[in-house]
């Protein structure tokens, strides 16, 4: 076998060796393996997933042939489940797979607490009434939830779970937490002992621009009454001062700073997306409360103590133009204050472990030195109720994106997804799954999904011919290239569920094969 | 009658059961010559031939995706072979088919499992091919990791297209591509249609080059892990091992660079040089995932059904996917570049039909927009002189000092290839180029064909 850490060297710069642990760790139940479940599984497997189950009912046919690579000419009339396992099982060995011979709507209905052993569910290519009752049994059991279904050139893919909770959320673009517009008295401190004036040229151009812009701070506050720059001609003034503080053009420390210098003016505190966090109704812990929110009741703490208003220090700083001693110097002055916040955090949080009846020692020291490290981008993602979303949709949003012309093609998938289930309900096929009835079927779909806007309280909305028209010739066909788009998707956000890393979709993701104008719907 | 032949169609069990609600039945949101019906499915399974370049974890993708949408005539090129590294997303391969080639494993993997399916594989360079080689195919894939790769097939794409005398690109002539890529959650999707739409060369601009750190960091004041790694990468290294290149590729050489790069970080008393994070440093190591790969090699295949057949609207023309905060998608409606040297009509040269091909080489290297030196210079697929292989040298090495005019068949004004060297960023790169050459008072030559180009 190979080395693991080999093998998975691509994933592991992602997600690390904590994230390759969790997804060794989870258990996988895939409902219905066409297409867009087995590509969904092809993914998580290939990545080392801990283990799968795989439950289908229906048997390989010559149809599947055209749109499954995992299925072949050999295993037609088998148990589909059967064969895609096997696969599967082909794609990585150190993966545990196995697989049920069941239909999922009947195993729904019949063995609710089948569900409660799996990590996740991954659940395609339900109809509505499926959907439902599925996501009941999964809220109860605390079992993430992910539907995702793909019907001709649409698909659509949709999270269910209470709650969803990160502390690394890893994003792309944020701000580094240099604290320029509130500098600790260590790090005064440090810049006082430069001159900004000293004579070596090459001491003056290796001063870092941290230490730059901390001294130029404090002079212009020293001259405005305490203030730091605000307004534009003021922000304008301080990048002259900094300009002219050059000896020599080619100062990339003086650019830096220059570049750099909106991070004196930024305003103070936490952000706003943090304050929500904070003042979220969780943060009242009790003993049925969870590490996360725990951490959230003692960060509270911090920002309106210790913290004077702000979150613990991240203790890493960007590199920067300067020489290697005072680099690795200042490098210690923000990893000493990082320390001093973690052990306040760390002791609040104990405190208020003991307080709820709780282990003080439950948490682990390494996840809070994470939680602190990641306090600036902590994400709570909720999810409605499937039944809630689908009786009473947010009407507000609805509307917009009925009128909105980005989303009419998406709301109108949206909304047909949803009649085309209705209509099989209704008349015990897909509209347009058979060519005979083409002309009646598509109005019959427009008058289904006509009286479902009605229900959902859009009276006067209607949808564009051409997309009812379009939903019949797709005749609930799973075309492959769809499939993999889809199943692509939900793998994707499996990943992220599973490893609590990246911020998964909130809403629903309407994909739009016809013009890739595919959207989120918060509905 | 329609009725009940449709009746007996759907009762039949056919591979083509999903495939054919779109190709079989009329739709209202799809191309301005789309024609539904059997015929349709029967010519894409039967005429289309589609290359796929590059067999990794895009490639492997691409090959099962179009395989699964109607195509059966796909061939694949790459260089590589397989490493333990791809397993974790090229689904195509198994551990014991490290070391094989990647082209001709994939391409056996995907034959046996869908039958009716004829992928023929290369395993070469994509230089190593004629030109003639490409013109072959209806649609070009590409799933491919480097910039310079994208930009040679692009230019070897586009260089067959034509324009007419109104600059009009010649529909004939257009070779469309698509062209996926990935790094971590994050991926885009394109059709370039040369001519139509913005090819690769016109909106290079997407993709800024690497930067590099200052070399007087690395030697004076290094700061990062990443600083002590270039240092023995690319400067130690060569104060020890005068004249031996460093191989990425081998172990013992990466051990080596790994442990200068310790030493260095321990001397400036820099934390985070791991073994790990100097491969990625020194092989500058993309992170791949297989949900990445299969989403943007999934949306390519789509768009090439969609070139192929029409059966709905093609994507416009630039699609950016990122999964890494929550799910953003765009669709970018580029512009072209019309001034693109790549894919416009090409560069127009007025000349003396007295001019001999020598006299008309040393032009191209002083053209202010072209500065084009050692070059080859072909038209109509004629080589008129070729700088290598040696013996093509030879053979056309006579031509240098006969007239131009007479060597392209005495035509007041066509088209010329040139092959050659140019300077990029202070670089030596290769490139391709398209004149359009005009003979000066030779009769057909008329203002309005002046005026057309300018
Ligand atoms: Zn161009």
């Amino acid at each position: 076998m190979a080395e693991p850490k080999v093998k998975y060297d691509r994933q592991l710069r992602i997600w690390g060796d904590q994230g390759q642990a969790a997804l060794e760790k989870s258990n996988i139940c895939l409902l219905n393996c066409g297409p867009t479940g087995s590509e969904t599984l092809k993914n998580l497997v290939l990545g080392g997933i801990g283990s799968i189950t795989v439950v289908d009912g229906s048997k390989v046919e010559v149809g599947d042939l055209g749109n499954n690579f995992l299925v072949d000419e050999a295993s037609l009339g088998e148990p589909k489940a059967k064969i895609v396992c096997s696969f599967l099982q082909e794609l990585n060995d150190a993966v545990k797979a196995k697989y049920i011979e069941e239909y999922p709507d009947k195993l729904i209905e019949t063995n609710p607490s089948f569900f409660s052993q799996f990590t996740l569910v991954v659940a395609t290519q339900l109809v509505e009434s499926s959907m439902v009752k599925l996501d009941k049994i999964c809220r109860e059991a605390n079992v993430i939830l992910i539907f995702a279904r793909s019907y001709g050139l649409a698909g659509f893919v949709r999270i269910s779970l209470k709650e969803h909770t990160v502390i690394e959320s890893k994003p792309e673009h944020f701000l580094d937490d240099l604290r320029l517009n509130n500098p600790w008295p260590e790090l005064k401190r440090f810049a006082e002992g430069f001159e900004l004036n000293v004579h070596d040229p090459v001491a003056h151009k290796h001063i870092p621009y941290v230490v730059i812009l901390v001294k130029m701070a404090d002079e212009w506050a020293k001259s405005h009454g305490g203030r730091l720059p605000s307004t534009r001609e003021e922000k304008k003034e301080f990048k002259e001062l900094l300009k002219a503080g050059m000896v020599a053009p080619d100062e990339d420390n003086y650019k830096e700073a220059m570049e750099s210098s909106f991070k004196v003016f930024a305003p103070r505190g936490i952000s706003s997306e943090l304050q929500l966090i904070l003042n979220d109704s969780s943060v009242e812990v009790d003993s049925s409360s969870s590490d996360f929110w725990v951490l959230v009741a003692a960060l509270k703490d911090f920002v309106a103590n210790e913290g004077g208003g702000e979150a613990p220090l991240e203790g890493s700083i960007p590199d920067m133009t300067s020489s290697t001693e005072q680099y690795v110097n200042l490098q210690n002055i923000y990893q000493a204050k990082a320390e001093a916040d973690f052990l306040a955090i760390e002791r609040m949080a104990r405190n208020t472990l003991k307080k709820i009846g709780g282990d003080p020692n439950s948490i682990p020291r390494a996840t809070i030195k994470s939680f602190c490290k990641n306090a600036r981008k902590l994400k709570v993602c909720r999810y409605r109720p499937i039944e809630d979303e689908f009786n009473s949709p947010n009407l507000s949003e609805l509307q917009k994106y009925l009128t909105d012309e980005d989303h009419s093609f998406a709301v109108g998938i949206y909304i047909l997804l949803r009649a085309v289930d209705r209509f099989a309900a209704n008349y015990n096929r897909f509209p347009g799954q058979f060519d005979s009835a083409m002309d009646e079927d598509i109005a019959r779909l427009k008058s289904t999904s006509i009286s479902l806007l009605n229900e959902l309280g859009c009276n006067s909305a209607t949808l564009a011919d051409d997309l009812i028209n379009e939903m019949c010739r797709f005749g609930a066909s799973e075309l492959h290239a769809v499939a993999a788009l889809v199943g692509g998707i939900a793998s994707q956000e499996v990943i992220k569920l599973i490893t609590r890393q990246f911020v998964p979709i909130t809403g629903t993701y309407i994909f739009n094969g016809i013009d890739h104008k595919s959207q989120l719907l918060l509905l | 009658m329609a009725d009940t032949s449709a009746q007996i169609q759907q009762q039949q069990p056919s591979r083509s059961r999903d495939l054919d609600k779109l190709l079989l039945r009329p739709g209202n949101l799809v191309g301005p010559r789309f024609e539904p019906g059997a015929e349709l499915r029967d010519d894409l399974q039967e005429f289309a031939k589609v290359l796929v370049v590059g067999a990794g974890g895009l490639g492997c993708e691409l090959l099962k995706d179009l395989a699964l949408s109607g195509f059966r005539n796909l061939d694949v090129i790459d260089m590589d072979r397989i490493e333990v590294t791809n397993l974790n997303r090229q689904f195509l391969f198994r551990l014991e088919d490290v070391g094989k080639p990647k082209a001709e494993v994939a391409a056996k993997r995907v034959m046996e499992r869908i039958s009716g399916v004829n992928i023929v594989p290369h395993f070469c360079r994509i230089e190593d091919k004629e030109i003639e080689f490409y013109n072959d195919f209806s649609i070009i894939a590409l799933g491919l990791d480097s910039i310079e790769a994208r930009s040679y097939i692009n230019t070897v794409a586009c260089s067959f297209l034509e324009y007419d005398s109104d600059d009009n690109p010649r529909e004939e002539t257009i070779k469309p591509m698509v062209d996926g890529g990935t790094e971590g959650f994050k991926g885009h999707a394109r059709v370039i249609m040369p001519g139509i739409t913005p090819c690769f060369e016109c909106t290079i601009w997407l993709f800024p080059p690497q930067v590099k750190f200052p070399l007087c960091t690395l030697a004076e004041t290094p700061r990062t892990a990443a600083h002590c790694i270039e240092y023995a990468h690319l400067i130690k290294w060569d104060e020890v091992h005068r004249g031996v290149p460093f191989d990425p590729d081998n172990p013992e050489n990466m051990k080596w660079v790994y442990d200068e790069a310790v030493k260095r970080a321990e001397l400036f008393g820099i934390p985070g040089v791991t073994y790990s994070f100097t491969q990625g440093v020194v092989k500058n190591i993309i992170p791949a995932i297989a949900s990445t790969n299969a989403i943007i090699s999934a949306a390519c295949a789509l768009e090439t059904l969609k070139i192929a057949t029409e059966c709905s609207k093609t994507l416009s023309n630039y699609l950016t996917y990122n999964g890494s905060e929550g799910l953003h998608t765009k669709v970018t409606e580029f512009e072209r570049d019309k001034d693109c040297l790549v894919c416009g009509p090409g560069i127009r040269i007025e000349l003396d039909p007295s001019i001999t091909l020598q006299k008309f080489m040393d032009l191209l290297e002083e053209h202010p927009k072209l500065r084009l030196s050692k070059a080859s210079v072909t038209h109509r697929g004629k080589n008129l002189y070729m700088q290598a292989p040696p013996v093509l040298e030879e053979m056309t090495r006579s031509n240098l000092t006969l007239s131009l005019f007479n060597l392209m068949g005495k035509l007041p004004k066509d088209i010329v290839h040139v092959n050659g060297m140019t300077s990029k960023n202070d670089q030596k790169t290769s490139c391709l180029r398209k004149l359009r050459v005009v003979f000066k008072g030779i009769d057909g030559v008329t203002d309005m064909d002046t005026a057309g180009g300018a």
